[in-house]
């Protein structure tokens, strides 16, 4: 088995793994540390795919600021059931919803067969020019996207004049 | 050798366990974190798409700039849904979603 083989196994194990981990503990802050071994696999096969860059952005802005943010929350919402979370009545349906839709990707995945050409890596020059020059427009459209949602979060968490 | 469709079964897998996440947990932290994960799947479809299918040098890059887009909207989406949980939190002292029904007629 060759090597990138073998690093996209371990990946994909830490990625499906990690994701079983969230839906499935009892425990709130395991499944927050779950959450970040399933996104560093994650990051692992963006590697395989030769998506060095967007690995390291996912590094950093998963593993770095969003998995924080989640712990931040868990730290100001302690709940009584902190630890022994539980499911809630629809579980059973979800576990045939979720099947279901894995059962639909799947024959829509290995039925359809795609034209792969040669494994080769994008270039971050080929997207810098991509993103900067022919999506520019969407580029600031984002960059406005997180400032409305930044200024939304400090107005909706702030407390009001004393009121509570 | 892993071909295009390693990857696309692993969004798949991935994304399936996301919406069980979303539809049978009860903490909305925890739906959130399904969301994420949801949202990886995307992303590693789009990835995978952009370095194996047979597409111009211009098209692969533009699988890998969505994904950009993607993780940026992750982000704005986040820290919105955690100020209306802690809103919530302080309002109910809960973040069960099962509790939170005030908007039913």
């Amino acid at each position: 088995m060759e090597f990138s083989s073998v690093i996209f196994y371990i990946a994909a194990a830490c990625t499906i793994g990690g994701a079983f981990g969230v839906v499935i503990t009892r425990n709130i802050v395991y499944a927050a540390f779950a959450l970040l071994v399933s996104l560093f696999g994650v990051a692992g096969l963006f590697l395989v795919a030769f998506a060095e860059f967007l690995a390291l952005v996912q590094v950093l802005i998963y593993g770095g600021a969003i998995v924080i943010v989640i712990l931040f929350a868990l730290m100001l919402t302690r709940i009584e059931d902190f630890e022994h979370l539980t499911d809630n009545g629809q579980w059973p349906l979800a576990v045939v919803a979720g099947l279901g839709i894995f059962g639909v990707l799947l024959i829509a995945v290995l039925g359809t067969s795609v034209r792969t050409g040669p494994r080769e890596s994008v270039g971050v020059r080929d997207m810098a020019e991509a993103l900067f020059r022919d999506w520019a427009v969407p580029f600031e459209v984002a960059s406005l996207v997180l400032l409305v949602a930044l200024i939304g979060a400090v107005v909706m968490v702030r407390a009001y004049g004393g009121k509570d | 050798m892993i071909e295009l469709v390693h990857f696309q079964v692993v969004s798949a897998g991935l994304f399936s366990i996301g919406l069980y996440g979303v539809l049978a947990r009860k903490s909305a932290l925890l739906v959130l974190m399904s969301i994420e994960l949801m949202l990886n799947a995307v992303s590693i479809n789009l990835v995978g798409y952009a370095t194996f299918a047979d597409f111009t040098e211009y098209q692969r890059a533009l699988g890998q700039v969505i994904v950009i887009f993607v993780i940026t909207i992750a982000a704005a989406e986040l820290a919105l849904a955690i100020a209306i949980i802690l809103r919530l939190y302080r309002n109910r002292t809960s973040v069960n979603v099962d509790e939170i029904d005030f908007l039913k007629w």
